[in-house]
Parts: structure tokens; sequence; C-alpha cells
């Protein structure tokens, strides 16, 4: 197999991949790892007229931890995320989601900017992006603008970026002291997409009690989401609070049904694994 | 339109005009003759096309030609040096890791990043390493032994 014809461009700075995008009318596609692009080139579902390829811009593959946040170049690998020291102590969730990204090549590959701004209802980093409250942060011709996490996804395959616009980092808020997080997922034993995957981020006061909790699913409805339900049950409230809040996991959510999973299925799925990832964060949290 | 292409592979350094959607494993096969890397499932999911691309394993059904511009490729021809065999290849012979031989370019060279990565792997890490490589004669006991072999062999 093989894609169909397309023109190729290369630029070399940000500024110049902005305006060819702008140029192309809607017909260009920007080209991270292209795990999830080319693929689809392939199958001929999609067929764009040009391909900007972001290889060559430089400032798009770093890694920076501070007070102020963490902020990760759109171009960073899912390995590079899952392998980063800084990243596994201050967002151990997202190098979790990022470790079981696909496999081995394909986390070599696969970006976080690309898999965010594809929006596969099935990809692992959205959930985790979700949980720890992340923010997309993309440049058009009109300038940068900040996308909350929230906001971004808006139904399969696609999210709140403008046609013009692309994706040049994602950036999170610094973990309060004593939080705890997790991703956990079950996974298709061929394809690795996550059937159902659920991150948590959990802060308890004092007491032992849920002071704050944040908890993103992936694989179970058209687009990853936070399980408002799941976390307006568990506050204030302690571990024995976990298994009620999670059976919410799923509510008012058109889960996916298709041959790998029924929709009934993937409700239970996303029930349990929440149940698992909030045990998981608790664990953590104040650890 | 032809892109510009200069690729080392294997220490050599070749330079073509290529068609941008030309994927990589074809130009490894076809252009350079390079037919040791297999094309599998053709979807990314076989891993039996898989290379070393700038020190890293990828799937070579799922990159460009072009997106290699400049890039450092290892290819299963490249791994024995002056007739010997590389550790990887010595396990796959010693410890029978292969039956039709149509995934081992694949196996063997995913197994270069994994041992680069994690010299020393247990069984289980092993088996999630070579995840995105499928034998379709099942024979992933002896893979995942001709890799520990490897690694003790690596190990010194």
């Amino acid at each position: 197999m093989y894609p169909a014809q397309f023109e190729y461009v290369a630029p070399e700075s940000l500024d110049e991949a902005i305006k060819l995008l702008a140029e192309s009318g809607g017909e260009a596609k920007i080209l991270a790892g292209g795990h999830s692009l080319l693929p689809a080139m392939k199958l001929r579902l999609a067929q764009p007229g040009t391909i900007i390829d972001l290889r060559k811009v430089p400032g798009l593959s770093e890694i920076k931890v501070d007070g102020s946040g963490v902020t990760i170049g759109a171009m960073v690998t899912h390995a590079e995320v899952a392998r980063s020291s800084e990243i596994q102590s201050a967002l151990p969730a997202l190098a979790e989601a990022a470790a079981v990204v696909g496999d081995l090549q394909v986390r070599n590959r696969g970006t976080i900017g690309g898999s965010l701004a594809h929006a596969d209802p099935a990809g692992d980093p959205p959930a985790a992006f979700l949980a720890l409250d992340g923010s997309i942060v993309a440049k058009g011709p009109n300038g940068e603008r900040t996308i909350a996490g929230t906001d971004f996804f808006i139904d399969i395959l696609t999210t709140a970026l403008g046609e013009d616009e692309i994706v040049t980092a994602v950036t999170f808020p610094t973990l309060a002291a004593g939080t705890g997080t997790a991703y956990v997922k079950f996974d298709h034993p061929a394809s690795h997409y996550a059937l159902t995957g659920v991150a948590a981020a959990v802060k308890l006061d004092g007491s032992g009690n849920v002071e704050s909790v944040k908890v993103g699913v992936t694989g179970v409805g058209p687009k990853a989401y936070r399980a408002t339900a799941v976390e307006e049950a568990l506050i204030g409230k302690g571990a024995d609070a976990i298994a009620d809040a999670a059976s919410h996991a799923a509510d008012g959510i058109d889960c996916n049904d298709d041959i790998h999973a029924s929709a009934e299925y993937r409700a239970h799925l996303a029930t349990v694994f929440t149940r698992r990832a909030l045990q998981a964060a608790f664990t953590r949290a104040n650890g | 339109m032809s892109v510009a292409v200069t690729v080392t592979v294997n220490g050599k350094t070749y330079q073509n005009e290529v068609e941008p959607r030309l994927l990589l494993v074809h130009y490894l096969r076809d252009v350079l003759g390079l037919t040791g890397t297999h094309v599998g499932c053709d979807t990314s999911q076989c891993g039996a096309c898989t290379i070393i691309m700038n020190g890293a394993a990828v799937k070579s059904c799922t990159v460009l030609a072009v997106q290699a511009d400049g890039a450092d490729l290892e290819t299963i021809e490249g791994l024995a040096k002056n007739g010997e065999l590389h550790p990887i290849q010595k396990g796959f012979w010693e410890e029978h890791g292969l039956q039709c031989g149509f995934c081992t370019p694949g196996m063997i060279m995913t197994s270069v990043d994994l041992l680069k990565n994690n010299p020393a792997p247990s069984e289980e890490e092993i088996r999630r390493g070579i995840e995105g490589n499928l034998c379709r004669c099942t024979g992933y006991q002896n893979i995942v032994k001709a890799i520990q072999y490897a690694a003790k062999e690596m190990a010194g």
C-alpha cells in the first residue's frame, strides 16, 4: 500500500510552516511522527494535497519542567515522554500513558502533539492530558493561543484547533504537593489501542479525604472526556467511596460500539478501570 | 515531483531523487536493493519492516523515505561485522529463534533497540518490548530465549 500522490514540504521554521498551511486553503496536513496520518493515507482515508513535515522546525522537541509547570514540545515522542525522569516525577500518569501507547516502534515515532491533535478516541495520551489539567499551545497566522484541555476535544478526530493552526506545545500546571496520579488501560491485544484507558489525579486533605480529583477517560466514547460525575461523587470522601464514585464513569456518554467491544461492555470497563485508576492514585497520594 | 534524499544505511551514504509518497521500506528494498527488511502487514502492526533510524527502532512501512532525509539507518544487513554475527543474530541461531524466518529481521532490529535501552530485561520486559512484532509461526518462546541469550552475551 502507498498513499495517493502529494506535494511534500519540510519548512525550517514555524512561521514558514504556518504560512504554508494558511496558503494551502485547507488542502494540507501537518506531519509530525506520522503514525496516525500515514496509515490513514495508505488506506486513502486521508488524501491531503500537501504534507507539511515539521521535522526541521526547531524548538518543538524540548521538555521543560520548572516552577511554572511542565512544557512538552509538540514533536516530543511518546518514548521520550515515557523515559523522561522529569516527566516520571512531575506527571507520573502522563509517563505511564506514554509508555503504553501502541508498541516500542510506534512510541519511537509518534508524538504527543500529533496524538492530541489527531484526537483518536482510543489514544492513551488524551486521558492523562485531561486528568493532569493539560493545555494546548497552538500557533496560527493570528498568533499564539492556549486552549484548555477541557475545551480541546470536540468529537471523534475533531478538536478546537483551527484549520490554520499548528500545535506547538502541551503544557501542564505543577501538581499540588502530595497529589497521586495513575494511568491504567485495558488494551486491544493486537492494536494496543485503549478499549478503555483511565487517568486519575487525586489530592487528599489532612484527614485522608479527597480535596480535589480529576479523572480522564479514553476509548469509551467518541472523544476523551473528564468523568465529572465521578469527581463530584468523590469530593470530600475517602477511599471507601471509590467504587460507588467509579460507577458513574460512563454517565451520559454515548459509548462506542464496535466489533471489539459493545457499548455496554465499554461502559462496564470504564467503571472497572476508573476504580483501578483511582485506587492507584489514592495509594500514591501523600506518598 | 521528486525530492532529494540523502541517507546513511549501514555506514554507506546514498543519494536519490524519490517520489514523496515512497515508503522507506520500499526505498530500502526497491531502490537500494536491501531486501533483508521485509514487508509483512504493511499496516504498522506486524513489525517485519523494523529498522533502526537514528538509534531507534521504527516500522519502515510507516515512514516516508523523505522523512528519513539526513538520517542514519541500520538494517539487518548491517548487523554482522567482518563475518561475525551480532550477538542477537547469534542468539536467534543458538536458540532456534526462527521457524519460517519471515519476522526475523524485524524481531532482531527491535531487539537492538530493546537491549540498548534495557541491557538486562526480564522475560516480561522482553515480551512487552517485542509486542510490536508478530510471528505467524507463533515461535515466541524461542524468540524470547534468543533475546535472553543475546542480553547475556552482550553483558560479556
